[in-house]
């Protein structure tokens, strides 16, 4: 069953925004990736963006780019990002769990198969960058029956009858994609953004996270304060790329670098 | 097999763009409105008197067309078997088929206030088209080029900045034609306000598809008008190469509900089906979903996309158009693959025997034309899309030869 409901509740009596970090399976090396999983729990993660490698990421930038290049020399697999969440799952039962892929991987291990692994491995949802709820009503019929979320994203060109669809078949939570762009494109307007927000929220009581363009503890506190939820990807990928012959000293990068966005958020919210 | 009576023509795709199960719009959310937008002015000036009228004056003037149909006599007599004709798509401005869409999307793109024309490009052939396009209407033009095919392609990277377009190499994967298509969605993505993407195949998220087939579609309406003057009949078999699958589908669409005339789509087997090296999903991949559309693909169990091979660059994609899909699960299509061999031999037949130089491309179609002809009657015909010449190539069939030119 799908904890992200829960933990949005309880989010919401603490009066905090949740913090979803994203780093990409198997980058850079497979073996590290459940212990940098718990580093961005420690760092104050509410939720794990856990990416699937593809060897064609249409809509990721540069840097998300080549985390899955990095992670698919060794050819980590979907099976092999079950995997890892599964062994994250028996040393955290409380911290949700969303894969963002492709849909190919997911297409060739077949829907359902996916869906019951996927379930068994403690996974709560999905969010496939390539599957728009226009093509995505299988997909989604079968996750239900496991129990797990769809996640749709809603995009800045998103026409308000599409907004009011997407929100309609949404589970967990809905991603608004902050830019027109890829993963890791700056020029992020927050005034913008609040419109927007508003706009989804007209049509949902469900949680709306924003991703896509978070850089700093600086935005993401300044994002924190109109939205439910903060996905930072790049900025944090990007230590990982820097520190890929020094695979050691990645958790505490990651753990620096998330605890500051952490801080500023909670700081922001209580101003 | 297709048995029934049942109307190819007009019934597909639907209105998300499926052809079967394959096709569809598979891509990120901050495209969908655009490509719904893009739907919505394409049915619209497809349609339009006055649009069509400009296309059909651009296609005679600018691009040369009709192009006209030779029977490749000698050839024929050499291989004693059916008759080989050539739908000569060379003897267009620029070299080869890829113009007859890049004029209809240019246009489309100008209609709809577009100021800027992005393309991606394997062999540089629908670069250097988008290129001319672009100049000739004063658009700014960026060309995505994987850094793999910018190294083997020089000659026409040089073309495409001579008409003023940015070439840019794309450095991820495989640095060929699919991390080119990649790329250019990207920009796509970021850049969608002013930015029409002219996609150079019949692959990519609805309605490219079929937008590409319905302008490439002159091929093939021409040759069912041309064939019976020249010859007297319709042909008995169509034969086109297959990368993407733009100019077999021009071909082919016409001549759908033929059915007595058979369709053959060459890919590419580069050193064999066997060897794991080549080009061929139709021959040997399976389905799944690349580039906004769900077709047959050359991938690995894990679902990741596998590089590809092929002498020829312009047919080195590890994807096909969907309705080729289509086409080959309904039977009404039949898909073979040649090596990078057979292809060379074509090349240099039709060469020598023809006085005509044939792209790579087309090569493989030439090469399975060949060994079909052998096995029909002297009085039949097969139609073979000439889709290119083969100027761009000299570098590659020399340094086969051990030759640097
Ligand atoms: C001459 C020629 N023929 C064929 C192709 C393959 O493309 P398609 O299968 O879309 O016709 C190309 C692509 O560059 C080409 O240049």
């Amino acid at each position: 069953m799908s904890m992200l409901k829960e933990k949005f509740a309880q989010l919401r009596q603490q009066q905090k925004t949740a913090l979803i970090p994203f780093i990409t399976a198997g980058d850079p090396l497979p073996e590290i990736t459940v212990d940098l999983m718990q580093d961005l729990v420690a760092a104050g993660a509410d939720i794990i963006e856990l990416g699937i490698p593809f060897s064609d990421p249409m809509a990721d930038g540069p840097v998300i780019q080549r985390a899955s290049e990095r992670a698919l020399e060794y050819h980590v697999s979907l099976r092999d990002v079950l995997e890892m969440v599964s062994r994250f799952r028996q040393m955290d039962r409380e911290t949700p769990v969303v894969l963002m892929g492709y849909l190919n991987p997911i297409e060739i291990m077949g829907y359902q198969n996916f869906a019951e692994q996927a379930a068994d491995a403690g996974v709560d949802g999905a969010l496939v960058v390539d599957l728009p709820p226009e093509e995505g009503q299988e997909f989604q019929q079968i996750l239900k029956q496991h129990g797990l979320d769809q996640i749709y994203l809603v995009a800045p060109t998103s026409t308000a009858a599409r907004i009011e669809r997407i929100c309609e078949l949404s589970g967990g939570f809905v991603y608004y994609v902050s830019v027109k762009g890829v993963t890791g494109a700056s020029h992020l307007d927050i005034k913008s953004l609040d419109e927007k927000l508003k706009q989804i929220r007209e049509n949902t009581d469900l949680p709306v996270g924003v991703g896509f363009g978070i850089k700093d503890a600086e935005t993401a506190a300044a994002v924190s304060q109109v939205s439910d939820a903060v996905v930072v990807g790049s900025a944090l990928v990007s230590r990982v790329e820097a520190l890929a012959d020094q695979p050691e000293k990645i958790g505490a990068a990651l753990r620096e670098t998330l605890s500051g966005m952490r801080q500023a958020m909670d700081n922001a919210v209580h101003k | 097999m297709v048995t029934t009576t049942e109307k190819m023509i007009g019934n597909y795709p639907d209105e998300r763009g499926h052809f079967g199960p394959y096709g569809g719009l598979f891509v990120s959310e901050t495209l969908m409105d655009p490509l719904d937008e893009l739907r919505e002015a394409y049915q619209r000036f497809m349609q339009d008197e006055a649009f069509l009228k400009e296309l059909d004056e651009d296609l005679k003037h600018y691009v040369g067309r009709p192009s006209p149909i030779y029977h490749a006599k000698r050839w024929s007599e050499e291989l004693n078997g059916a008759q080989i004709y050539l739908k000569r798509e060379d003897l267009n401005h620029t070299g080869a088929h890829k113009v007859n869409n890049t004029v209809g999307q240019a246009l489309l793109a100008r209609h709809m206030g577009k100021t800027r024309i992005i393309a991606e490009t394997g062999a540089g052939q629908h670069g250097v088209a988008s290129a001319t396009v672009a100049a000739r209407l004063g658009l700014e033009c960026v060309v995505y080029m994987g850094a793999v095919d910018i190294a083997r392609q020089e000659a026409n990277v040089y073309r495409m900045r001579l008409l003023g377009a940015e070439v840019r190499s794309v450095e991820s994967g495989s640095k060929t034609l699919k991390d080119a298509l990649n790329e250019a969605m990207r920009d796509w993505v970021t850049n969608v306000d002013n930015t029409f993407y002219i996609i150079g195949t019949v692959a990519g998220p609805h309605p490219y598809p079929a937008m590409v087939r319905d302008f490439q579609a002159v091929i093939g309406r021409e040759a069912r008008r041309q064939m019976p003057e020249q010859a007297g009949r319709q042909p008995d078999a169509l034969v086109a190469c297959v990368g993407g699958g733009s100019n077999a589908i021009g071909l082919f669409y016409p001549y759908l509900d033929d059915r007595e005339v058979a369709i053959y789509g060459v890919e590419a087997a580069g050193s064999g089906l066997d060897s794991g090296q080549h080009a061929a999903p139709l021959c040997a991949g399976k389905p799944g979903v690349l580039h906004g559309n769900r077709t047959y693909l050359m991938e690995d169990k894990d679902g990741q996309i596998i590089e590809t091979h092929s002498v020829s660059a312009g047919l080195d994609y590890p994807g096909v158009g969907p309705e080729h899909a289509w086409l080959k699960d309904s039977g009404r299509a039949n898909y073979v693959a040649v090596t990078d061999q057979e292809a060379l031999a074509a090349f240099h037949d039709l060469t020598r025997i023809e006085g005509i130089i044939p792209a790579l491309e087309s090569s493989h179609a030439l090469a399975y034309a060949a060994k079909l002809a052998q096995t029909m009657r002297r009085d039949q015909i097969v139609l073979v899309n000439l889709s290119g010449r083969g100027d761009k190539d000299m570098h590659t069939v020399a340094a086969q030869e051990g030759l640097k030119i």
